[in-house]
Formats: C-alpha cells, structure tokens, sequence
C-alpha cells in the first residue's frame, strides 16, 4: 500500500484569468478508493482531466502510475481507465461489440477479449443483453458496463466521474459492489461524487472548494474534525464558505 | 410588446454570437456576389490555341498575325497537336494546308481546318464562331475593292445590356438564393435547437401565446434578411456597376414578400424536423439544391425535360427572380409584374398557413 | 496495426446502421445523377424568337422559315406590324430575341443592293443574347450567299477560304457528356465532404472522443479509422456513378480506368482531409455543416463546373487552383472524353497528392488528444 498511484504537488490549471484548480496537492496509494468530493464547478473535473492526460496543466506537478502529466500521457493512458460524466459508450453498438472494441484498443488479445467479455457479460447479468444496442439500456445498465470497459485491461488505476449521477439507490449500491470488487483485484480508485453517503464508501476523501482542497482525510475523521454527525454536515460546512457559484 | 422584444433580442444574440453563423449570413452573400461579379464569366479570353502553318506564305502569317492581336486568343507554341488536346493546353486549333496563299490568290479554295476541343461544347461552338469572323474579315480586308451585292445587313441593339456584363444575369440569383438560405436554413435550424434543447418548452409554457413566441423567432430574421438584401444591392450597384432602374420602394416589397414565403417554408421544416441536422438536410438538398437548379440564373429553363419546367413552377425563388429583373434591370412597374407577385404571394398564403396549422397540431 | 482494424470494425458498423445516413451516402447522389445532368444543361437550343416582318415578301418568309429549320430558335410569334405587344414579349420573358424586317424589305435588297434587318435581343442573360444573335447572323449570311447565288446566276464568285471545322472528343456536341463527369466529380465531393467533416464532431457532441482519447490510441490511427471507410464509400458511390453515366448517358471512358481510379483515389485522400479537418475546429455538427456548405459553394463555383476556369481573372485562378476539386474535375473530363495518359496529368496528380498529405497532416496536428 505504501507505493503511490497519484502524486499531485500544487497542480493548477488557469483558464485565462479564471483558475479552475487552484494549487492543489495530495497524494493516492495504489489499491486506495479515493473520493474527489466539492460542488458543482469546485474545479474536480478539470483536475481529473488532467491526470487523465486529456489537459496540460498551468503549473505544478504531478505523477499518475509514475508518469508525468506534462510529457508522458501517452504513457499514463495505457495504465489508466476513465469513465466521464457523459456516458460514452457508443450507441449504435451492441454489448459485445463495446466490449471488443474499447478491449481491441488497448490491445487485449482474441482470446483475452473473448474470456473478459463473457467473464464481463455474466458479472452484469446482460447474457440476453449483449446482442442489444447500448443505447437500448436503462441508464443504470449503461453505467455499470461503461465501468466495466474502463477496467477491462485491468488498468493500474481508474478514474471515475460522478459515474452514478441520475441512478437509483439499488443500482447504486450495484455499482460499488463493482468498484469494491475492482478494488480487490488491485486497482486504485479515483472517483467523485454528490453523493455523500458513497464518500463513506471510501478510503480516504478530499473536499474541493473554489479550485482549492480545503479538507483531506479518512471520513472518520473528518467527521471528527468538524464536529459532525455525518458527512454531509462536514461538506455542508465547508461548501458554505465557497464564492463561485455552480456552473 | 416589450415581452416580444426581449425575445427578438435573444433571438439576434444567438446569431451574433457564433461565427459560423455569421460565416454563412454575411461571408455567403459577399463572397457570391464577387465571385459571380468578378470571376465567374462565360466570356472568352485568351483561349489557348495552336496554329500548325504548312504553308508559310504571305498570307497564312498576315492571318496568323491577326489572331494573334484579337484578345480571344492566345497562340501557344507546338507542333502536336493531338498532345496538346490530351493535356488539356490547348482548346482549339488552326491548320493551314501547303500552298495556302498560291490557293487564295490564284481564285482557288484556300482551305482552312479549325479542329476544336468538343469536351466542352459551347466553348468549341464560341471559339470556332470567333476564329470564323476574323477569317472571313480577313478575306474582306484582302478584297476591298469588290463590292457584295445584295447585302443582307444585320442591325444588333442588345437590350438593358448593351456591354454583356455578366453579373446581370447572376445578381437577381444570388438575391434569391441567399434569401432562401437565411429564411429557411437559419430559421428552421434555430427553432428545431430550441426543440432539441428543450428551450422551446419552457418558451411555450411561458403566459405567452404560441404564436408570439414562433413569430418571435422569425422577426429577426426578417431582419436580418433584409439586411443582407441591401447589403448584396450596395455592392452590385457599388462594385458590379449594376443599374437599379424601376422603383426601389417596390423591389423592397417584392423582397419582402419573398423573404415572408421563405420564413413559412423555414417554419414548415421546423414543425416537421426532429432534429437540426433533418432540418439541415431538408433545406439543403431539399430547397437550396432546386432553387439553384429550378431559378434559371445558372441553368436555362427552357433546356430542360418539360417535367422539370413543370416542377421549376413550384419554387418561389423562380418568379421571385422573374421580378428583381424585371424592376432592377428592365425598370419596369408593378404593371408588368402583378402576375409573379399574385403567384408569390398566393404561394406564401398557402405555405404560412400549412406551417401554422402544422406548428398548432404540433402544440395541442 | 490491430488497433487500426477494431477502428474501422467499429466505424463500419457504425456506417451501416445509421438508417438516416445511408440514404444520403448511396441514394440521393445517384437520383441527383440521374436529375442534374437533365438540368444543367447549358446547351443553347430553343432560343425564343418574336418575328416582326413589315415587308412579309416571299424572301422574308424564306429567312423565317429557315431560320425555325434550324433548330436553335422557337418562333413565338409573327407579326406583320411593330405593335407594342412585341416589346412586352421581351419584357416578360416570353421572347429573347425579336427579328424585325423593314418595309419594302425585298423589293429594296434588290434595288438598292443593301438591306437592313433588325435584332434586339434581351442582353440580361449575355451569353444567350451573344449565341443567339451569333446563329441569327450565321443563319442570314447563309440565306445571303444563297439569293445572291441566285440573283447573280452563272456569274462566278470568287470562292475565297473555306473553312473546314471539326469538333473533336465529342463530335455531337452532346452537352451531357460534358457534363455528367464533372457533376459525378462534385457529388462524390459533396458526399465524403460533408459526411467526413460532420464525423468526428459527432464523436466530440455525443462525448465518446473524451473515452477514445484517454486510450493508448495513436492519431493517426485514430485518423486513420475515421478515413478509410469514407475512402472505400467515395470508392464506390463514384463507381455507381460511373456505371449510371454508361448504362444512362451512354458515357464510356476513352482513357484508362486504372489511371482515373488511380486519380480519384488520391483525390479522395485529400478530400476527406479537407472533411477531417474542419471537423477537428468545430464543437457542434451545426458548425461544421455551415463551414462544410460554404467551402462546397465555393468549390461548386470555382471548380470549373459550369462556367470554365480558363476564363477567370487571374486572382480567380489562384483560389480555383487552390481547390483540389478544380484539377479532379478537369482530371476526369480528360480521361473520359480526351483518352489523356499518364503524362498528361501527372502534374495534376502530384499537386493533389500535396492537398492531400498538407491536409490530413494539419487534420492530425490539429486534432489533440490532450488539450
């Protein structure tokens, strides 16, 4: 547990005059679930696209799976998953066919991607769904098989955005079965949520407040820390003093 | 009435604030009306010709020289002729046989041979047609001391053109089809992306009548159409040295009317359209691609299958264009063009109420 | 190599199971095919004629009568006397041209050995007023030399030049066979452009590039996918087209059809860079079809199409040199109808092959997976 799967040191990304993450620095061990908690605009997304390598940051450091966000993305997209907020899987085509293509990308062989996808299949319960077109499913389903394919080359770390938005309780709770068992077989968490009840799921949480991280701990202690019964007290406690309104 | 402006101003924020909308409003219009002013002409120059001159007598290079200063052509250089075609050099060329000169002196037929490039017919028809009067000049000019009886002498006025400027013909066109474009294109695309986002819910659930918040978004555009319509004027009179020869006041209303009979196409699109690229296609291939085949500003009306004439009659842009000729360039009034604008405006009375009643069945 | 092969695998699928799009791609430019070229015809042929002849001898009524054999004109009427009616047959279109004979026509030609008649013609449209004012004088200079002929009987004429005109690679002048290859150049042009430029913005509008671009895939395979299987759909709607030219217009390529698809091959390449392209500066598919349609208007114009390049000023030059479309259309009337070789337009050949890699290169710098 003690090697580090993220290292971030005073990461900062300006757009202009607006700094949309604002210094930010914090450290995530692999095999970690790490919540990346903040409202809306708090600057969470633009921090995770740029560990993900999908946006150069203003100034700082940071290292994911011991690659630099400056010059080695491409290094770092081989070892990394991603699940965005929009849910981008492709429509027009089925299940099966998701699976062998998001698989066939990251290289996974004919008989890797045959194993994974009815491994993948039977996990989801989706046998009779996997001739269906992806955009035929409920939404819950969509979101459990796009986490699927984000860790279908059984990457180093995966990174996941608000991947429960719009979703019903039970199938949310389904879903961190799915990232429990992920977790399990050695791949660190990254995740962000409005949910605070999920950020007791995690092992340790950040909270985001205008670009900066204004609170970083285990929940327990947190709450601790902020006199507060539940986690919502303590987000709520810090989110009030933010300036920036949502987006 | 302060309610509607507000969302007439929304609607022209819209607009400005994307440039690729801008591209098509204003960047269209101009960039066709110099391309079709300054570029895009039928009138030959400088066509590239080869002469093979077998007989290098007095005569063939008194001829050759004589080519040579008309502007129509340009004589290139070599000697194969069958080459040059195949590359595409020359377009036409002049082949004077052995003896040339000792043929047309001694009272015998000087033959000529023109060989023209047919891949293109009415170039070949034009040039050839050239290369004939300055022959025949030539052979006026080495017998001048005989007379022709019975001369047969065409007289040629040619009407509110007399300098054949291109542009004449393309500028009512081009009035017309940018017209048809802003109406229809920009209008039913920005009501299906208010349907899309479903901004067009939250307008018409609004204390609002429906019919205000359609017409809301066509009063811009009205506008906006307008505009364009002076502006593409400016130029042509301005640039293109166009003349304006009939009544300004009424090319406005007959503009008008065109601009109302395309906005009510643009609102049918829109009712029937589920999405913007639908509404798109539709008014793409749907109205531009006829009005630029069915106007008669490129393609002449009267070449075509009698089917084809007949569907032509269904597009505005047609009589439309009918009407910006004849009180822009003829200068006639309202006289001579009351038929076109009865058909025009019998057409917008038809296609605004199939598009309310459409828009209404759509609401309810 | 084999993530190439899941790219196209899945861009295929994609293709063949848009129901909206198929149409588009292989329906519509075929129905165009077969309207256009009935269409665009700028074939100079029934000429509305308005004849007024004052003199209404047998000579006026030889000219008129050889002047409707000639197939160029329609006489739309015939009037002994100049009413008024007749200009407004100008005016409202009805005629082009009105032929006037004065008074006494006849019996003054032979009197006095010269005789005016008058043309007006409606100048607006110029290149119809030229050609129909241009086939009235031949047509009367004919009709000239044959009373002259007559009137002077056995008397010899100095013959002078005769001039022998032939029309080569289409010796009918048949219009369409000039033509149906360019339209069939601008379709394939305007199918591939607009399809390729509205792709990968789709990708961007519905979010799946964000998942594409946190994979280890290289741009240019990315790239890559995107272009070969428009590549092959340009390959193949040309090759109905083709196919339509010959069963419909009867149009048989003179010159070698490895050479043409050669061509069109690279041309293509070049094109559908031009697609990616614009696609990669647009966020939305509204964007890009707005830029898509205002860059097809301007090859439509520019590229030779209807009115030819060689006439244009030399600014006008630049710009149309500056579209690959000008050299494939002028490329693929040279094959079909002239039988050019190789030679003949390898220039043209390299300097597409230049758009092409000068465009997919921008298209694939432009494109950034991190931004």
């Amino acid at each position: 547990m003690n090697e580090k799967a993220i290292i971030c040191k005073d990461l900062t990304k300006r757009f202009g005059d607006f700094v949309a993450v604002d210094n930010i620095s914090f450290d995530v061990s692999s095999g970690e679930i790490f919540g990346f908690l903040g409202a809306n605009g708090a600057g969470k997304t633009t921090a995770m696209r740029m560990l993900c390598g999908l946006s150069y940051p203003t100034s700082g450091e940071a290292a994911v799976a011991g690659f630099n966000v400056f010059t080695q993305q491409e290094s770092i997209k081989k070892n990394i998953g991603y699940m965005s907020q929009k849910f981008s899987l492709y429509e027009s085509l089925t299940v099966r066919e998701n699976i062998r293509f998001y698989g066939g990308i990251y290289g996974l062989t004919n008989q890797e991607l045959k194993e994974k996808g009815d491994e993948l299949i039977a996990k989801l319960n989706m046998g009779n769904e996997s001739k269906k077109m992806v955009g035929d499913l409920p939404l819950g389903w969509k979101q459990k098989l796009a986490f699927s394919v984000a860790i279908i080359h059984q990457p180093k770390i995966v990174f996941l955005d608000e991947p429960t938005g719009g979703v019903d309780p039970v199938t949310r709770r389904q879903f961190w079965d799915l990232i429990y068992d992920a977790a399990d077989s050695g791949i660190t968490i990254f995740v962000t949520t409005h949910y605070m009840d999920e950020a007791e799921y995690c092992n340790r949480i950040s909270i985001m407040v205008d670009g900066r991280i204004d609170a970083l701990d285990t929940p327990a202690n947190l709450k601790k820390k902020y006199s507060a019964e539940t986690m919502d007290e303590v987000f709520y406690a810090l989110a009030r003093g933010a300036k920036r309104t949502a987006d | 009435m302060k309610q509607f402006m507000v969302f007439v101003r929304k609607e022209f924020y819209h607009v400005f604030r994307d440039r690729r909308t801008l591209l098509i409003l204003f960047g269209l219009p101009v960039m066709q009306i110099l391309l079709f002013g300054y570029a895009l002409t039928t009138e030959i120059k400088n066509a590239k010709i080869i002469v093979i001159d077998n007989a290098k007598d007095v005569n063939s290079e008194q001829l050759i020289a004589k080519i040579r200063a008309s502007t129509y052509f340009s004589i290139v250089e070599g000697d194969d002729m069958g080459a040059a075609f195949r590359k595409g050099e020359i377009r036409c060329a002049v082949v004077f046989p052995p003896g040339f000169g000792n043929d047309l002196l001694h009272g015998n037929t000087a033959q000529i041979q023109i060989v023209a490039d047919a891949s293109d017919p009415n170039t070949a028809k034009t040039l050839t047609n050239y290369l004939t009067a300055i022959i025949n000049d030539y052979q006026q000019s080495i017998q001048p001391m005989v007379t022709i009886p019975y001369q047969i002498q065409p007289v040629l006025r040619m009407l509110y053109n007399p300098a054949l400027n291109g542009s004449m013909n393309f500028v009512p066109g081009v009035i017309a089809l940018v017209l048809m474009i802003i109406c229809t294109t920009l209008t039913s695309v920005s009501i299906v992306r208010e349907k899309e986002n479903g901004t067009m819910e939250i307008l018409l659930v609004s204390p609002f009548n429906p019919t205000y918040v359609v017409l809301a978004k066509a009063v811009p555009y009205l506008v906006l159409s307008l505009l364009d319509f002076i502006i593409i004027l400016l130029l042509s009179v301005f640039l293109l040295d166009m003349p304006v020869r009939g009544s300004l006041v009424l090319l406005f209303m007959e503009s008008t009317l065109f601009i109302i009979s395309c906005l009510s196409l643009g609102l049918l699109i829109s009712s029937v359209a589920r999405s913007q690229q639908i509404a798109m296609l539709m008014s793409m291939m749907g109205m531009m691609l006829p009005t630029i085949l069915f106007t008669g500003f490129i393609f002449p009306l009267e070449n075509m299958p009698l089917p084809l004439q007949l569907i032509s009659n269904l597009i505005p842009s047609r009589w439309f264009y009918f009407i910006v000729k004849a009180v822009m360039l003829k200068g006639l009034g309202f006289g001579a063009v009351w038929k076109q604008t009865l058909i025009l405006a019998g057409m917008t009375i038809v296609l605004l109420t199939i598009s309310i009643k459409t828009f209404k069945t759509r609401l309810s | 190599m084999r993530t190439l092969k899941f790219l196209l695998e899945k861009e295929f699928k994609q293709i063949f199971r848009d129901k909206g799009l198929l149409p588009v791609i292989f329906i519509m430019p075929l129905i165009q095919l077969l309207i256009m070229p009935l269409a665009a015809n700028f074939d100079i042929k029934n000429i509305n004629l308005a004849i007024v002849d004052h003199d209404y001898s047998p000579y006026s009524k030889q000219l008129v009568a050889k002047i409707a054999s000639s197939g160029y004109f329609r006489i739309v009427s015939y009037n002994y006397s100049f009413p008024s009616a007749v200009h407004e047959e100008i005016e409202s279109e009805k005629a082009d041209l009105i032929l006037e004979f004065p008074d006494k026509f006849e019996e003054r030609l032979i009197k006095e050995g010269m005789q005016p008649v008058y043309i007006a013609a409606d100048a607006i449209n110029g290149t119809k007023a030229g050609l129909g004012s241009n086939y009235l004088n031949t047509i009367i200079a004919d009709f000239n030399s044959e009373i002259r002929l007559k009137l002077l009987s056995q008397q010899k004429l100095n013959t002078g030049i005769e001039l022998r005109s032939s029309n080569w690679f289409n010796p009918h002048m048949n219009y369409q066979l000039y033509m149906v290859p360019g339209i069939l150049v601008l379709l394939v042009t305007m199918v591939c452009g607009f399809i390729a430029s509205l792709n990968i913005v789709k990708e961007k509008e519905v979010g799946t590039i964000e998942q594409i671009n946190v994979t280890p895939v290289k741009k240019w395979e990315f790239i890559l996918g995107k272009l070969i299987p428009f590549w092959m759909i340009g390959m193949i709607d040309f090759t109905l087209g083709l196919l339509i030219g010959r069963l419909v217009y009867g149009i048989i390529p003179v010159g070698n059809l490895f050479l043409l698809y050669a061509f069109l091959a690279v041309y293509l390449v070049a094109l559908l860079g031009f697609g990616l392209l614009i696609s990669t500066y647009s966020d939305t598919q509204l964007q890009a079809m707005f830029v898509a349609f205002f860059f097809i208007m301007i090859f439509m114009l520019m590229s030779g199409l209807f009115i030819s390049v060689d006439n244009m000023p030399s600014w006008a030059k630049v710009i149309a040199r500056m579209t690959p479309v000008t050299y494939f259309i002028d490329v693929m009337r040279m094959i079909v109808l002239k039988g050019s070789r190789f030679s003949d337009i390898s220039l043209s050949l390299l300097k597409v092959a230049g758009f092409a890699v000068v465009l997919n290169g921008w298209a694939i710098l432009n494109y950034r997976k991190t931004a």
